[in-house]
């Protein structure tokens, strides 16, 4: 009933002029929504834990060290800093522990990031860029019709209407177009894998 | 209104730390001891 009498301000400054207990005061009277607002965001108790003790120990030093600037309330600013080191924690894990898998069935044993990182997706482009090169090598006709085909995504029904050969025609071009950048690709020792 | 498959948070309104961490942090802060010495501030924690 008497640590409720004294404001947080003189039990810091209190704290600050060497009274150890004033410190004492002040956790027991914050702590519970302290470590509730780490559990809030982490849900992991031990994590919790660990944030909570880093939190105190950035707040004694800060104290210690005269550095605390009193214009602010006490428990915003010792929120903050946890809400800081919080921030760090996923920024060092790179991920947010949205769900809590207890089960045996984890969700992200099946889920995984299937873009490409940018070495590979560099990769990529130089090989279709390489692609490209090399089908603008290949004979007129057998380019058209492979443009068609793989670019523009025509059947070859279409591509025989739109350039006026027979669909067997078509094919042979297609065929010769495969055959002569598989030629090509062989010679030159080119790799188009990533 | 869409399902959620996410588990809900467990509500504990009586979340706490552990005592041995609070003690910890009061062990601390009485080790940690502040030099003062030509404008310069050395912590120093006594054993």
């Amino acid at each position: 009933m008497k640590d409720e009498l004294i404001a947080d301000a003189v039990l810091v400054s209190n704290y600050v002029k060497g009274d150890e207990g004033a410190l004492s005061i002040l956790i027991t009277r914050h702590k519970q929504k302290i470590y509730s607002f780490i559990y809030s965001k982490v849900y992991d108790r031990d994590l919790t834990e660990d944030i909570f003790q880093d939190t105190f120990i950035k707040v004694i030093r800060t104290l210690k060290l005269g550095k605390y600037n009193e214009e602010g309330k006490f428990l915003p600013w010792v929120m903050r800093i946890s809400h800081n080191l919080i921030i760090d924690h996923f920024r060092k894990s790179k991920r947010m522990p949205k769900f809590d898998n207890a089960g045996e069935f984890s969700i992200f044993s099946v889920l995984s990031d299937s873009s490409l990182d940018a070495e590979k997706g560099m990769i990529k482009e130089q090989i279709e860029s390489d692609l490209r090169r090399l089908i603008e090598e290949l004979p007129e006709d057998q380019k058209n019709v492979l443009v068609m085909r793989m670019y523009n995504d025509m059947s070859f029904k279409e591509i025989s209407d739109k350039t006026g050969v027979s669909i067997n025609t078509a094919l042979g071009r297609m065929r010769y177009a495969l055959i002569n950048l598989r030629k090509v690709i062989e010679e030159k020792s080119i790799i188009l894998t990533n | 209104m869409a399902k959620l498959y996410s588990k809900c948070p467990q509500k504990n309104d009586n979340l706490n730390p552990k005592d041995e961490t609070v003690d910890l942090l009061l062990n601390y802060s009485k080790a940690l001891s502040i030099l003062r010495w030509n404008d310069r501030k050395f912590e120093l924690i006594l054993n």
